[in-house]
């Protein structure tokens, strides 16, 4: 991890970071657009997914299907992803093939067609896809839960977007948004891997500095205010298994208190994994599991820190236990949430906690699609020196430092509690 | 730009050994990361279970770490967990078999947990009790999945009467008839050392790793562990069945269409590995996919796959679709199969499909994960320590022909399996 790291920025604003890994002869190219559902409103929730898929679609150089051809038959990986906060696309190839995902990011920065016929399609595409979500339980009960907790904020709809407005919005609303926001002085270029750093620079330069700097994007600037008091909210729908959801709102990722929360995190749920191509660990001596699925409250338990720019939720997920009520998993959960806001945890906890830490870092660390994810992913909430001295951070979190922000941010009355309740036999 | 480094294992790097209690231990090093896996396999699978315990193997495997004659349940993962490793077993219908990670300095214990587990589990009835309840609640959950369910009404069409078309996690009345005593039971008939694999791959030297795993499972001794049972012969089907499993108030449909494959050593797996990847696959899912989802919008995922293991394999279409359009997707996707068994594939596909399995072999083999599982393959199957570094070779054979007799072998369009689960 020692491996050392360049940045700098284009005359356009294309923010550059390389980083040279040389273990294997592949390098793995991400491209960051600052975009994501919270750029989105209502009538168009949803356009900023739909508007990744549409970048697969094609561009006069490179059409659709040469498109996928032209990646697959040089033995790339290559897919992209649309969060709350932003966008962003990766390719990992053979080393000696990179050149050909630079030219496909750099002309598709503007130069993609969204042909009318293709967005027709990859209309039903995307209406399929969230109908797919919709046959889960916990999606259905998240996104009750996530437009409860923001009414002002736009992380209040799912990122796939409302079924109305996936039937409703035509081609120039998914064009406008792909023009307002894929303009280099919108993203980040992140490269990792087999490599020479000046060679590297000089090709991304003769690709992407002729694009052209575009306006600063609008910005909804919505904060949402405080919660007075708790929200409880169920929903219905078919099966024999009960979940409920208890969402406690956490700072943004670039907030000091971020890591004590995210201790408290590991020592009540187990550690939240920050690798995206690389499993977590499992959480059976976490607080939560010994106190709720070792006294058989619920079947399983999980914590999901998140890292944001504004301030967004820390979801506590219980499955309950067959014989159980959810009123009774919630009962049990809190004994343990008012145990850490008012008895200190021990140094072994914490120990233990920035070893697990390390140890999802060292694992992170195997393989270069994660190092390339890692380098452009901090830089979307803070910047990469958040990923360089994230350890460091844990290592001086004290149990003072977690019992203060268990008091601030465990709060019943800013808290919403989501029971999906199955509807056996009935729909 | 053209690089050195070579990452595809071969005879020079994979070090192999069979201890004198029938282990054989595989490794390779990576000393890129401070972190090592482990991967491995025992002859302990779910074709062993009677029809009344099915699910008997799986509750066998996920009961080894609640409790051993050296610790609890509790500190077992206090031991791994305090460390951030992992350790966790699964059950196929062949093997049993168990994936685990740690930091590098951490590997003693790993070893020493895996040991434990497989060796004197003692089934504690307290956990074996609460496991039955999560297992019955998981089997509530596979039932409401459009997915797992449309999965298994396709296994019992295209397997019938065979072994293969059982779910290995059971149905909720066979957990219900498992006691705390088949479990011992099927442990002491079933685990030993003959036939286990065991692959470590990463910041270790692998004579260290031979060594730790020497003393960890070397002095284990089981007689009279029972053999594999010999599977029946496959039943081909006569014509076309198509069976719909009803799951109210869902919002989408799973659809399954397909046949019977190759076993991994037939001939045709290769040749029929590379149609796969033609039919549905290759860009953005293949034909399958260019036809149902990006021409026609019906689906957001439409794939083919091909499971080739030890036994008869299977060849499927999966796509997830409206209720509304489970018919017209259905047609698209027995139509796309039609071309495929009468004008095989075109010599551009061919060569686009050999580029892609040679070119994207680096990345499957960059993870320490990814190369533990390739040298259980070349284990498994027999492949010889060579495999990967000949496996272009074995790519750029196949010709056009060799992909069609493959198709026409495999794939009877008046034959099908098809499985629907949804509304």
């Amino acid at each position: 991890m020692k491996n050392t790291l360049t940045q700098t920025t284009l005359s356009n604003g294309l923010k550059v970071l390389l980083k040279e890994v040389h273990t294997a002869p592949i390098i793995s190219s991400w491209l960051w657009y600052r975009v994501g559902s919270r750029d989105e409103v209502s009538g168009r929730t949803g356009v900023s997914h739909w508007v990744e898929h549409m970048q697969f679609k094609g561009t006069e150089q490179f059409p659709a299907n040469l498109l996928d051809k032209a990646i697959s038959r040089e033995g790339g990986s290559w897919n992209a992803f649309t969060y709350i906060d932003w966008t962003a696309y990766f390719e990992t190839m053979p080393a000696d093939k990179i050149d050909l995902a630079l030219r496909l990011e750099s002309d598709r920065m503007v130069n993609s067609r969204f042909l009318p016929d293709e967005v027709a399609s990859e209309r039903t595409v995307i209406i399929s896809e969230r109908e797919g979500s919709e046959n889960e339980p916990l999606f259905l009960l998240g996104e009750a839960i996530q437009q409860t907790a923001f009414r002002i904020h736009p992380y209040h709809h799912e990122v796939i977007g409302d079924m109305a407005d996936l039937h409703s919005m035509r081609r120039d609303d998914l064009y406008n948004h792909y023009r307002a926001f894929y303009v280099p002085n919108n993203a980040v270029m992140a490269v990792a891997g087999d490599f020479d750093t000046q060679s590297m620079l000089a090709r991304i330069k003769e690709l992407f500095e002729s694009v052209p700097a575009g306006s600063e994007p609008a910005r909804l600037v919505r904060p949402e205010p405080p919660q007075n008091g708790e929200i409880r909210l169920s929903v219905e729908g078919p099966g024999s298994t009960s979940y409920v959801q208890v969402c406690y709102r956490f700072p943004s990722a670039s907030h000091p208190d971020f890591f004590p929360l995210s201790v408290l995190d590991s020592l009540l749920a187990g550690p939240s994994n920050l690798n995206m191509f690389s499993g977590g660990i499992s959480n059976k001596t976490s607080r939560l599991y010994r106190a709720l699925v070792d006294k058989e409250y619920v079947v399983s338990v999980h914590g999901g820190a998140q890292a944001t720019i504004d301030p967004f939720m820390y979801t506590i997920t219980m499955t309950i236990h067959p014989k159980r009520k959810p009123e009774e998993a919630l009962a049990a959960l809190d004994r343990e949430i008012e145990r850490v806001k008012e008895e200190k945890v021990t140094k072994e906890e914490i120990r233990r906690a920035i070893k697990q830490a390390r140890a999802l870092f060292a694992y992170g660390s195997e393989n270069i699609t994660n190092q390339g994810f890692w380098l452009g992913y901090a830089e979307m909430f803070a910047d990469y020196s958040w990923f360089e001295t994230y350890l460091d951070k844990l290592s001086t979190v004290t149990a003072k430092d977690i019992q203060r922000v268990a008091n601030e941010y465990f709060k019943p009355q800013s808290r919403i509690v989501g029971t999906y309740i199955p509807q056996e036999g009935k729909s | 730009m053209v690089s050195k480094l070579n990452s595809l294992p071969g005879p020079d790097d994979i070090y192999r050994e069979v201890l004198p209690n029938g282990i054989t231990v595989l490794a390779r090093p990576n000393f890129n990361s401070p972190s090592v896996v482990i991967a491995g396999y025992f002859e302990a699978g779910a074709l062993f279970d009677p029809d009344e315990k099915l699910g008997l193997a799986e509750y066998t495997t996920i009961s080894l770490m609640r409790g051993t004659k050296t610790r609890t349940f509790d500190e077992i993962y206090q031991a791994l967990e305090s460390v951030g490793a992992s350790l966790g077993f699964n059950t196929g219908v062949h093997k049993s078999g168990f994936n685990g990670r740690s930091l590098s300095e951490d590997l003693p214990l790993l070893l020493d947990l895996l040991s434990e587990a497989l060796t004197e589990p003692v089934f504690p009835k307290t956990e074996v009790e609460k496991l039955r309840a999560q297992l019955l609640t998981g089997l509530a959950i596979r039932a409401e999945d459009t997915g797992d369910m449309a999965s298994m009404v396709f296994d019992k069409i295209l397997f019938k009467d065979h072994p293969y078309s059982r779910p290995e996690d059971g149905y909720p009345e066979t957990i219900q008839n498992i006691k705390r005593n088949d479990l011992v039971k099927f442990h002491r008939e079933h685990y030993g050392p003959r036939g286990m694999v065991i692959a470590i791959v990463g910041a270790v030297k692998p004579e260290d790793a031979a060594r730790q795993v020497k003393r960890a499972l070397g002095r284990w001794q089981v007689k009279g562990q029972k053999e594999t049972p010999d599977l029946p012969p496959l039943k081909t089907l006569k014509k076309t069945v198509s069976k719909h499993h009803r799951i109210a108030g869902k919002s989408q449909s799973d659809l399954i269409i397909g046949t019977n494959g190759p076993t991994r050593q037939d001939s045709e797996f290769m040749p029929a590995s590379i149609g796969n990847n033609i039919l549905g696959q290759f860009g953005m899912m293949g034909r399958i996919g260019d036809v149902v989802r990006e021409k026609s919008g019906l689906a957001y995922y439409a794939y083919s796959s091909l499971s080739a293991g030890l036994g008869p394999g299977s060849w499927e279409v999966n796509a997830g679709v409206n209720p509304q359009n489970v018919k017209k997707a259905s047609d698209l996707v027995v139509d796309e199969l039609k071309r495929f068994v009468q004008e095989g594939v075109t010599a551009e596909e061919l060569a686009d499909t050999k580029a892609n399995f040679i070119g994207r072999l680096p990345l499957s083999l960059e993870s320490n994960g990814g190369v533990a599982n390739a040298l259980l393959n070349i284990e498994r199957h027999n492949l010889g320590s060579d495999y990967y570094r000949r496996y272009a070779g074995l790519v750029n054979e196949v010709t056009a022909e060799d992909v069609l007799s493959a198709a026409r072998k495999f794939i009877d369009v008046d034959k099908l399996a098809i499985a629907v689960a949804g509304p």
